[in-house]
């Protein structure tokens, strides 16, 4: 069995829940991990999680990005194993450079705070291979900058690539305006890279992994965790 | 060629495609509100004005340009910039 770090940025805020989820609730091996302290590629998975590293100046994820411990990070993509960004994570990945585009400030100009929808649009990716292609889960999202963005002529290659992962849908379970919180491009609520290992998504997936904190008892954010389980015991599942 | 300190700002904005709902708000809410209808757009931004030493503004210009892609003062899937010496 593999050994998780979640690396922790001054500022991250939702490194100790993941950290919870992951030890308590789907028994890795984890450990939280100074990103500083960052300095060998000597973890199977990599998890960076919410929060506002370095207070969100610049740009969400901007300075967190230039950290050392991110070319450990992708040092780890490269070799193929799974990497997941949360939130703050997403952003930190999209403007290191590991997933392509832009996290922007929402459209409502609001700090959106909700439970949102997700279509599962694809199984391939370490954190998605419990779940079923257009499987629906419930998972909050907590953001004020969680409008993803890519020049629309760019998303057809995206969809071909199978690096959509997660839309926001409504009760039909459709990618409707209304359904869409930040006014994200197409909907799209998390992304992969184009080899499906490096996985960022808007929503906490670590806060709906426990019947208590969650929506009618669901857990459904833990498919995510046991997913990136089930590729650490089986590589290649 | 003056060696000397500049003042160098940087006006980061979202492309042209990419929606800018700040400079909408302020535009609709705010400025057609407020009766002034010769105000056809607003665009947002972040401004950021470095001092820098240098031989001249060509060269205070260029620094600020290169640290500008190097370090990823913007995000070219959605940002452009202007660099413009000030001072």
């Amino acid at each position: 069995m593999g050994k998780v770090a979640v690396i922790q940025f001054p500022g991250s805020n939702c490194d100790l829940d993941a950290l919870e989820i992951l030890r308590d609730v789907v028994k890795a091996e984890a450990d939280l991990v100074w990103h500083k302290d960052l300095d060998r590629n000597d973890y199977d998975a990599y998890i960076l999680p919410g929060g506002f590293s370095y207070g969100d100046y610049l740009r969400a994820g901007a300075i967190a990005a230039t950290s050392p411990s991110l070319r450990i990070v992708k040092e780890a993509a490269e070799d193929g194993k799974p990497v997941l960004g949360i939130c703050n994570g997403f952003q930190i990945l999209v403007e290191a450079g590991l997933l392509p585009g832009a996290v922007l400030r929402n459209s409502s100009l609001r700090f959106a705070c909700t439970w949102t929808r997700l279509r599962v649009e694809t199984t391939r990716t370490p954190f998605t291979n419990s779940a079923e292609k257009r499987q629906v889960l419930e998972i909050p999202i907590a953001h004020n900058e969680g409008r993803y963005y890519l020049d629309k002529e760019h998303i057809p290659e995206l969809e071909t690539n199978q690096q959509i992962v997660f839309r926001y849908v409504n009760e039909a379970k459709e990618p409707t305006s209304d359904a869409n919180p930040n006014g994200s491009i197409d909907n799209i609520a998390g992304i992969c890279n184009q080899r499906g290992n490096v996985m960022g998504l808007m929503p906490h997936p670590e806060r709906a992994s426990l019947a208590t904190l969650s929506l009618d008892d669901q857990n459904d954010g833990r498919i995510i965790f046991d997913s990136m389980m089930r590729t650490l015991a089986e590589p290649g599942a | 060629m003056t060696p000397g300190s500049y003042l160098v700002e940087v006006i980061v904005e979202n492309k042209p495609l990419a929606r800018d709902p700040e400079g909408e708000t302020i535009h609709q809410n705010l400025i057609l509100k407020g009766g002034y209808n010769q105000v056809t757009s607003v665009r947002a931004g972040k401004l950021l004005r470095m001092k820098v030493e240098a031989n001249g503004p060509d060269e205070a210009r260029a620094v600020v340009r290169k640290l500008s892609d190097d370090l990823r003062i913007y995000n070219p899937a959605a940002h452009t910039i202007q660099v413009r010496i000030v001072g």
